[in-house]
C-alpha cells in the first residue's frame, strides 16, 4: 500500500486523513499536489491527521516541511495530528516537532485555527 | 534484549536496477534477514529506513536512475553484527557538503536529511569512494546486547 488521502470539511478547516506510507515516490508526490491544490483554490485552514500513516522516510518529512512553507506562505496555517510514535520520534530528533503545531485530539487542532 | 544464540551467520549480495522497486527490494532482503538474527522491532525499524535512504541515495543521488548502472547491495550477519554495504556507479558524492539538517537555517529545507537520520539509526556508518569511482556506504547494526 502507497498512500492514501481522504479530504473532508470541518467549518472552515480542511482535514486531511493520510493512510499509508509517505515515501519517496508517489507517496510524497501525492500529498504534495493534494497541498498545493487546496492552496491554490484559497483553503488556509489544513490539518493534516498522520493517525494511519505507517511509514514516512527523509521525502515524507521534506514533504511535511514544504507543505508547511507553501501554507504558512500563502498566509494559512498547516498543523499536524494523530501522530504515531514513529512519525514523532522522526520530527523530535529531526527538530521539526517543535516546528509544526502538533495535537493530539480533532476537536482541539481545530478550535486552535480559530 | 537481542536474542542471536540460535543466529546462523548468513551473506548475500545483489544487484539492483537502479529503480525504486529496488528500494523495496532491498528492505524486504534484509528485513528477513535482520529477523533472523534476532533484530527486536525497533531495531528493525531503525535498520529497514536506514537501507531505504541509503539505496535511495544509489539510485537517486548516485547512479541518477541510469538503467545501464546497478546498485550492489551486500548484507552480512555473523551473530555479532548487522552489516549492510551499498555501492553505486555514480561520480562520487561529497558527503561533507550536506549542510547539517539541524541547525536553525535548515530546519525548513525539504531534503538533506537522509544521512543524518542513517547515522542516528546506525551503530556505525562509514562511507568511501570507490576506485570504480562510485560512493559505497556501510552499515553496521551491533547484535550483541551492550
Amino acid at each position: 500500500m502507497s498512500v492514501k488521502l481522504t479530504t473532508r470539511q470541518v467549518g472552515d478547516v480542511t482535514v486531511i486523513d493520510v493512510a499509508g506510507r509517505i515515501t519517496l515516490g508517489e507517496g510524497s508526490s501525492v500529498l504534495r499536489d493534494a497541498m498545493r491544490d487546496l492552496v491554490s483554490k484559497g483553503q488556509k485552514k489544513i490539518l493534516l491527521n498522520l493517525g494511519e500513516v505507517s511509514y514516512i522516510d527523509s521525502s515524507g518529512i521534506g514533504e511535511l516541511v514544504s507543505g508547511f512553507t507553501t501554507v504558512t506562505n500563502s498566509g494559512g496555517a498547516l498543523k499536524l495530528l494523530n501522530l504515531n510514535k514513529r512519525v514523532k520520534d522522526l520530527l523530535q530528533i529531526t527538530k521539526l516537532y517543535t516546528v509544526f503545531d502538533v495535537h493530539e485530539d480533532e476537536a482541539g487542532a481545530i478550535r486552535s485555527f480559530a | 534484549m537481542r536474542e542471536n544464540a540460535s543466529h546462523r551467520p548468513e551473506a548475500v549480495e545483489w544487484f539492483l536496477d537502479s529503480t525504486l522497486e529496488s528500494v523495496d527490494s532491498a528492505e524486504e532482503l534484509a528485513m528477513g534477514m535482520a529477523q533472523r538474527a534476532g533484530m527486536d522491532e525497533d531495531d528493525l525499524m531503525k535498520i529497514g529506513m536506514a537501507i531505504r535512504e541509503s539505496v535511495v541515495n544509489a539510485v537517486v543521488h548516485g547512479n541518477r536512475y541510469n538503467a545501464h548502472k546497478k546498485v550492489r547491495f551486500a548484507v552480512a550477519s555473523d551473530g555479532q553484527q548487522f552489516t549492510i554495504r551499498i555501492g553505486d556507479e555514480g561520480e562520487g558524492f561529497d558527503f561533507s557538503s550536506i549542510p547539517d539538517p539541524l541547525a536553525p537555517e535548515n530546519l525548513l529545507r525539504t531534503s538533506g536529511r537522509g544521512i543524518f537520520l542513517i547515522r542516528s539509526f546506525m551503530d556505525d556508518f562509514q562511507m568511501r569512494r570507490l576506485e570504480s569511482g562510485g560512493t559505497e556506504v556501510t552499515l553496521v547494526k551491533n547484535l550483541v546486547s551492550k
